[in-house]
């Protein structure tokens, strides 16, 4: 393998988790080859997070285009990158951005593309990828070709620590020509509650059908001392405020308890749950990948389970 | 202004997924309308109501896509055009997306809008595959789009409930993260009254050749941990919880 270039994402001034393992993997698929790493960074920040990472080469990406995340601008930058040192393979993690540039970046450079990697394994001389699709209920093993781009589940593998000490290269930003980010916004914090501090969340997902149904999560919520959070169709629908979101688009939580209720398991709910202390999941599906991540699990309809044990609570109680 | 909704079609999640010698046997599966291009199709016709916009829903000839394209009528879709040619339901997104490309070139649609992704594409999400091959401007992840003059704006979820306001100029491609409001319904009996008196437009489409991987099996996959199931009685399963959360100390005293 020539080289593996890397695109990197910062948070809070280091580089986030998820590049952290990209870097690991890549890494150890560069020198099983004798292959190099390089990092694609952007902003004038990346360079202090980069400093001891475990590549060769780093390119930091800096000017005016790169003060905040623009599609545009990364992806001239990412392209002219790609053309220039024509890579082996191209890692993304599979978040908001590698979702914006990984196909674009694929489909501009007629590179193949492979989607939802959660593992990357070499089997005699090709590259192999396992694919997570149909909402992680099914798994692909795939061919990676030579100068494939792979987007990367995050938390797929574990990180890499730092141990490097890259080369680093600036390259003057791109212009945006024809897209402009207006402001950024934080993420809200609390809203009507703060489903990350609660110790006990019943977490509704789409198995609720109706907005009348709520009720009863209502009524278990507080006979467990608990706090309602749900998954995204959920807010989508208008049911519940984004602020009780659980998962990739909304908050991570890591309560004593979490009551999956009618919720499958899409990869993108787990990534916000699956390190609470206790799963108790409840779904009619048995082959629910809720299920995979849960302690406990249980076949019945919620919106019959949901009243006989908040009324057994509640009974128990006195 | 012309927008173009591109729809495929998945196998149904709700059924059971059987797997054969390492492949899905297409064939005998029921398919809906991929989620996230639901909900593009809806931004598309919310778009509609407050702007001058022409809608189109794009479908490929891959099966059965007509009905979802006459649902797409019933809803407010001011056309819908059929990709007609010889293409099986295993079409790789690769294909899907030049053949989208070329449509949406020719016609020269403004403001592209499909779902973020799909179940199934394993190969590259549809938005920016297009982008990519028609050089369009574009972000995913979004929602809220609204129509300015020759721009559009949105806004692009980050992680974490982060998110940025944008503005991109047309002809741009935007991936469907949600709609502001969710899907309209229409009833089946609205459907068929379509269909009678309404036609899909049916066009001309090669795929030609793209950069594509080979799936070596498909399969479902090896649990890394399973749940302790509890059943199917509703009391039981409630005298498990109880029993389960005095064991922890999780009950109220
Ligand atoms: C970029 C991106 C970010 C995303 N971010 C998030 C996120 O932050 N959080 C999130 O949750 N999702 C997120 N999603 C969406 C995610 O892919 C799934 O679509 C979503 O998690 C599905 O929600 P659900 O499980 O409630 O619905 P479904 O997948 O429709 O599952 C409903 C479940 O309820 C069960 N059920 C139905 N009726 C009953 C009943 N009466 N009793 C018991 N069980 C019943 C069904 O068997 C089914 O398993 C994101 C998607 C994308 C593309």
């Amino acid at each position: 393998m020539g080289q593996v270039l890397i695109v990197a994402e910062c948070q809070d001034g280091r580089l986030s988790d998820a590049t952290q393992e990209l870097i690991g993997r890549g890494r150890e698929l560069a020198q099983a080859t004798g292959g190099t790493v390089t990092l694609a960074a952007f902003g004038e920040g990346a360079r202090d997070a980069l400093r001891d990472a475990d590549a060769d080469v780093a390119v930091v990406v800096n000017g005016d285009g790169v003060q905040q995340y623009n599609p545009e601008v990364y992806e001239e930058a990412l392209a002219a990158m790609v053309e220039d040192r024509q890579p082996a393979l191209v890692l993304l993690s599979n978040t908001t951005m590698g979702m914006d540039l990984g196909a674009s970046l694929a489909a501009r450079q007629a590179r193949p593309m492979v989607a939802y990697c959660t593992a990357l394994w070499r089997d005699d001389d090709a590259l192999l990828a396992t694919s997570q699709i149909y909402g992680g209920k099914l798994a692909a093993d795939v061919e990676v070709p030579d100068g494939a781009v792979v987007t990367v589940i995050p938390g797929s593998w574990p990180a890499a620590g730092s141990s490097g000490s890259p080369r680093i290269e600036e390259m003057p930003s791109p212009a945006a020509a024809h897209t402009r980010v207006l402001k950024v916004m934080e993420a809200e914090s609390g809203g009507d509650v703060d489903i990350t501090r609660a110790d006990i969340l019943v977490s509704v997902g789409r198995g609720l059908q109706d907005p009348d149904n709520l009720e009863l999560a209502d009524q278990l919520a507080e006979a467990l001392g608990g706090v309602v959070s749900c998954s995204r169709p959920v807010v989508d629908a208008g049911w519940l405020p984004r602020s009780r979101q659980v998962g990739k688009s909304g908050k991570t939580v890591k309560p004593k308890l979490y009551f999956a209720l009618g919720i499958s398991g899409a990869p993108e709910h787990l990534q916000g749950m699956k390190d609470a202390e206790l799963i108790v999941a409840v779904n009619s599906d048995e082959n629910a990948p809720i299920f995979e991540v849960a302690h406990y699990g249980a076949t019945v309809d919620i919106l019959d389970l949901m009243p006989a044990l908040t009324e057994r609570l509640e009974g128990r109680a006195g | 202004m012309k927008i173009a909704v591109l729809m495929k079609d998945v196998p149904d999640l709700v059924e059971e997924l059987e797997v054969e010698d390492g492949a899905l046997p297409l064939d005998d599966m029921s398919f809906v309308p991929s989620e996230w291009d639901d909900q593009a199709l809806e931004e598309a016709l919310l778009m509609k109501e407050e702007a001058d916009v022409e809608v189109t829903a794009v479908a490929i000839d891959t099966g059965d896509v007509d009905n979802m394209l006459f649902t797409a009528l019933a809803k407010g879709a001011d056309r819908a055009v059929k990709l007609v040619g010889d293409f099986s339901r295993t079409l790789p997104n690769r294909l899907r997306a030049r053949l989208f490309a070329q449509y949406c070139q020719a016609q020269a649609i403004d403001v592209v809008l499909t779902g973020v992704q799909a179940i199934d594409d394993l190969d590259g999400q549809i938005a920016g595959l297009v982008a990519g091959l028609t050089g369009r401007a574009h972000a995913s992840v979004v929602r809220d789009v609204h129509i300015e003059g020759s721009q559009v704006t949105c806004v692009q979820e980050y992680s974490g409930g982060k998110m940025a306001e944008m503005q991109l100029a047309v002809p741009a491609v935007l991936g469907i993260q949600a709609a502001r409001k969710p899907p309209r319904y229409v009833t089946i009996a609205k459907v068929r009254q379509i269909q009678k008196s309404a036609t899909l437009e049916e066009v001309e489409a090669e795929a030609g050749t793209a950069p594509l991987v080979t799936v070596r099996r498909i399969y479902k996959p090896e649990a890394a941990g399973h749940a302790e199931m509890w059943g199917d009685d509703v009391d039981a399963v409630a005298e498990s919880i109880v029993r389960l959360l005095e064991d922890k100390k999780l009950l109220r005293s």
